[in-house]
Formats: structure tokens, sequence, C-alpha cells
């Protein structure tokens, strides 16, 4: 049996929210984060380098592992069927060891293309207490209907 | 507050516009990478763990669309290589040129195009798009700079590209 969408256009309507992510930030996670990207620049594992180079009271994430964090909040709302089209981001603050990261968000529009995919836009936010560190806009494409993939668009039909 | 960076050099402007660093990635798209990034940040999209699901719904293993500029990041050491390489050159070659030795990512937009897959070897180049007047932050005196980065897959398609705001900045006393 086909695995069905867990998330359809017509579930979605604007000014919905979506599930808030709370998690706990360890210096694991930011050095985790910063290996699982491929970033080797010292800020994201050498406090010593963090606090006296960047001036700043800490390692921090790092901006790939950011948009991992943000690409795995929005598919875990929108299951599998939900192809990321693209997300702006814009680094307010940064995110330590010892921090609380929070992840809410709002759908923002929603529409549906010639092709029969369906869009929605959502803006999303990082913060952590009274911190607001990272704002993100995302589009993502959402099946219309059951029989809908929007894996299976490719060249002008993707329109993202 | 000019006269405290100076100008911006001749020869810094004519990189704007340019497609430099056109580079082949130094390794394929490979599925251990792609289970390393969803761990660290708990994801556990079947797309990435299931094979059935990955079969069914994306034609096969795919990997995360953030992994993008994963693919790109240079191996920390590698034998026959003098001096270190770094990934978003452009990025580091401003930081040299305008004298501004920190400097930090501000904005990034990435859009998606065809899924990058496990065996897949990955094309790019880097294109400088603006820099500004000199700015004051709260971390100190520097300029703001956009990077764009496109990528391209093995057979031309383009599978992304990405925007980079970066700002490169002497530190505030």
């Amino acid at each position: 049996m086909p695995i069905a969408p867990r998330l359809r256009l017509g579930d979605v309507h604007p000014g919905d929210p979506l599930p808030d992510l709370a998690y706990d930030v360890t210096a694991t996670t930011v050095v985790l984060g910063a290996l699982a990207t491929r970033d080797w620049r010292p800020m994201h594992h050498d406090q010593d380098f963090a606090q006296q180079r960047n001036g700043v009271r800490d390692i921090f994430l790092n901006t790939p592992n950011q948009a991992a964090w943000f690409e795995r909040y929005l598919t875990d709302w929108t299951g599998p069927h939900g192809r990321l089209a693209r997300m702006r981001f814009r680094m307010n603050d940064s995110v330590f060891p010892g921090d609380r990261m929070l992840f809410r968000a709002r759908v923002e529009k929603v529409a549906q293309d010639a092709n029969g995919c369906g869009w929605v836009e959502v803006a999303v936010t990082l913060s952590v207490g009274e911190r607001l560190c990272t704002e993100c806009q995302a589009r993502i494409a959402l099946p219309a209907d059951a029989a809908h993939n929007p894996w299976k668009l490719e060249g002008n039909r993707w329109r993202p | 507050m000019s006269e405290e960076l100076g100008e911006l050099p001749e020869a810094v402007k004519a990189w704007i516009g340019q497609r430099l660093y056109q580079q082949v990635g130094e390794f394929d798209v490979e599925r251990g990478y792609v289970l390393t990034s969803c761990a660290s940040v708990e994801n556990g999209n079947p797309l990435f763990w299931d094979e059935k699901a990955a079969s069914e719904i994306t034609g096969g293993w795919i990997a995360p669309p953030s992994m993008l500029s994963v693919w790109f990041r240079p191996h920390h050491w590698a034998p026959q290589r003098s001096g270190a390489s770094q990934p978003l050159q452009i990025h580091f070659d401003l930081k040299q040129a305008l004298d501004l030795p920190e400097a930090i990512m501000t904005e990034n937009t990435i859009v998606f195009h065809q899924p990058v897959r496990p065996g897949d070897r990955l094309e790019t180049c880097q294109v400088l798009r603006s820099i500004s007047p000199p700015k004051r932050t709260k971390l100190g005196l520097g300029r703001f700079w956009v990077i764009d980065v496109e990528y391209l897959n093995q057979h031309g398609k383009p599978v992304g590209t990405e925007s980079y705001t970066g700002f490169g900045y002497r530190r505030a006393v």
C-alpha cells in the first residue's frame, strides 16, 4: 500500500501555527553540528577562540547546521511528501551551549500552481528565552491530493 | 567613518559579478554523511532512513536539501595540498583584501532544485554580488557583502543556489 501524505494542501490555512520544538543545546550539539556540516572553523569547537577572537561567550551553532535544524523542524510537520523549495534565514544572535532553542512557526500563505502543486509559506523563529536568534522564511511544496507528489516535479514544472 | 576603512580597492570591485572558484566537489555525495547530518539534528524523516519510503516518494535515496554546501567543504587536511583550503573562498579573500580580520554570516537564502542523490558529484561556482559601504554594528566596524553560490550535478542540472550575506569587521575596542 502506498505511503499516504501526512499533510496535504487542504489541511493547511493561513495563520495556522506549527507545533513548537524545544531543544536543549550542549557543547556536543554545537560540535556535532559543525562536524556534520564539515565546518572545521574553530569558533564552532574551540571556546577560547570564540571568546577571544569572535568576542562571544562560547562556541555557537554554525549557519549550515541551523539550516539543517530548520529543515528538520519543517519536515517534522509536513512529513516526507513535503518538499522544501526555498529557505531564507537571518541570524540576529548566536545559539550557545546551555541555551534552550525554541522553534515556532506560523503559516503565512497557501496557494496552488498551474501544475497542481500546493505551496505553503511559513515564518519560523528560533528563540532562546527573550532572544530572537534567527528568523526563517520557508516555501514548501505539499501534495494537493493523494495522487500528487511534489518530488516528481522536474524542470520548469518545479517552481521554487 | 569611511576614512577608517579606506576606499574599496579597484581590484576588489572588479570581482563583483565574476564567476569565480568554479570547482568539482572533492568527493561523491554519500549516504553515511547524510545520516551523520540527520543525527546531528535528530531528523527522522523516513526519506533518509527508510528505503521503501525513499524508493516510493523520491525514487531512491536523496540527501537532505539543506546539505548543499556540505558537499563542497574541503577536508581539514589532504596530502599534497599546500596551505589551508577554505569553503566559500571569496568570503576569505574579502577579509584579507579589505583587512577585516573577523567575519560572520548574517543571512542565508537557499533555493532547492533537483534532489541531490548519493553518488552525485556536484559542481559549484561563487559570484560576489555586492559590497556595502562601511557600517558599524555592535561587533565592530566593517562591511557587508553578498555572495551567491551556484550548484549543479554531474549532468549539468541545477540542484540549488545559495546566497550568503557576510559581515567582515574589526572588533569594537
